[in-house]
């Protein structure tokens, strides 16, 4: 069963991707950037990550895609035109090279992982909003802070850029 | 009756993604789409920071995937209020057409 949602999910998940960034029209990358999302958050559920999970639909599919796709309507940006004065040799020879260099990646991550029990779901618990918040509010206070100051001048950036005419 | 699924899978996995997103982000001319490849890219990431921390059973990967979600979610306004500025100016979203800072 885990083996079957991994593949399952895992599939759907590369699909996406390779959906991003094949697509020309930014809003179907964007539509297609949530599925790698939402595929993502069912793989870490199988890892025991309960709150990443949710967190990831929450803010990643929830927040930031929003803001992608709002941007992208507002802007109106059309679709991408044929690429002009690239060579034809990219085109023939990337993708190739790109499996190529994935499968060589593959072959190295695979011998150099040792060979353990394997992932199978329920085996870890340690994901839950129970034990995320009590490491971040004890061992990690000052990174959590620090990210909230960071949020904080992220948002003033943001107003700042946006409303500002550069000449 | 479960099977267990081999660690490596998970960070082979999380390296398709990350080379997909590199791909993306090197190939692809519209800056929304190539700042939607730095996203991939960040997610590929976190599957890694979740299945290590899967296999050394200890919660402070899940910590580290937070902190990146929390960093991306401020890079996406801050990036989108920049795009929304050249967009603003210079009416277009080629990035081979905002080449200021070329040279």
């Amino acid at each position: 069963m885990d083996i079957f949602l991994f593949i399952l999910f895992a599939s759907i998940a590369v699909f996406c991707a390779v959906n991003v960034v094949v697509q020309t029209h930014p809003i179907t990358s964007a539509l297609s950037l949530v599925g790698v999302m939402g595929a993502l958050a069912v793989l870490y559920l199988l890892l025991g990550a309960e709150f990443i999970a949710a967190a990831q639909i929450v803010v990643y599919a929830g927040a930031i895609m929003v803001l992608f796709v709002f941007v992208i309507m507002l802007l109106n940006a059309g679709g991408e035109a044929k690429s002009a004065g690239r060579s034809q040799m990219v085109r023939w020879l990337g993708i190739p090279l790109f499996t190529i260099f994935i499968g060589l990646l593959s072959y190295i991550v695979q011998r150099s992982v040792p060979a353990g029990p394997g992932v199978s779901f329920g085996q870890f618990t340690g994901g839950t909003p129970r034990d995320v918040g009590r490491l971040l509010f004890t061992q990690y206070l000052l990174p959590f802070e620090a990210t909230s100051v960071l949020v904080l001048i992220a948002i003033l950036g943001a107003v700042v850029l946006a409303r500002k005419e550069i000449e | 009756m479960t099977t267990a699924v081999p660690l490596s899978w998970y960070l082979i996995l999380s390296a398709i993604l990350f080379g997909l997103g590199v791909a993306g982000f090197v190939f692809r001319r519209n800056i929304i789409t190539v700042f939607m490849s730095i996203e991939l890219m960040l997610n590929a990431v976190n599957l890694s920071f979740v299945a290590f921390s899967y296999q050394l059973r200890q919660t402070d990967g899940h910590i580290y995937t937070f902190f990146v979600m929390v960093v991306a979610a401020a890079e996406a306004a801050v990036g989108l209020a920049i795009i929304l500025t050249v967009f603003k100016n210079r009416a277009t979203l080629e990035i081979d057409e905002v080449s200021d800072l070329k040279n």
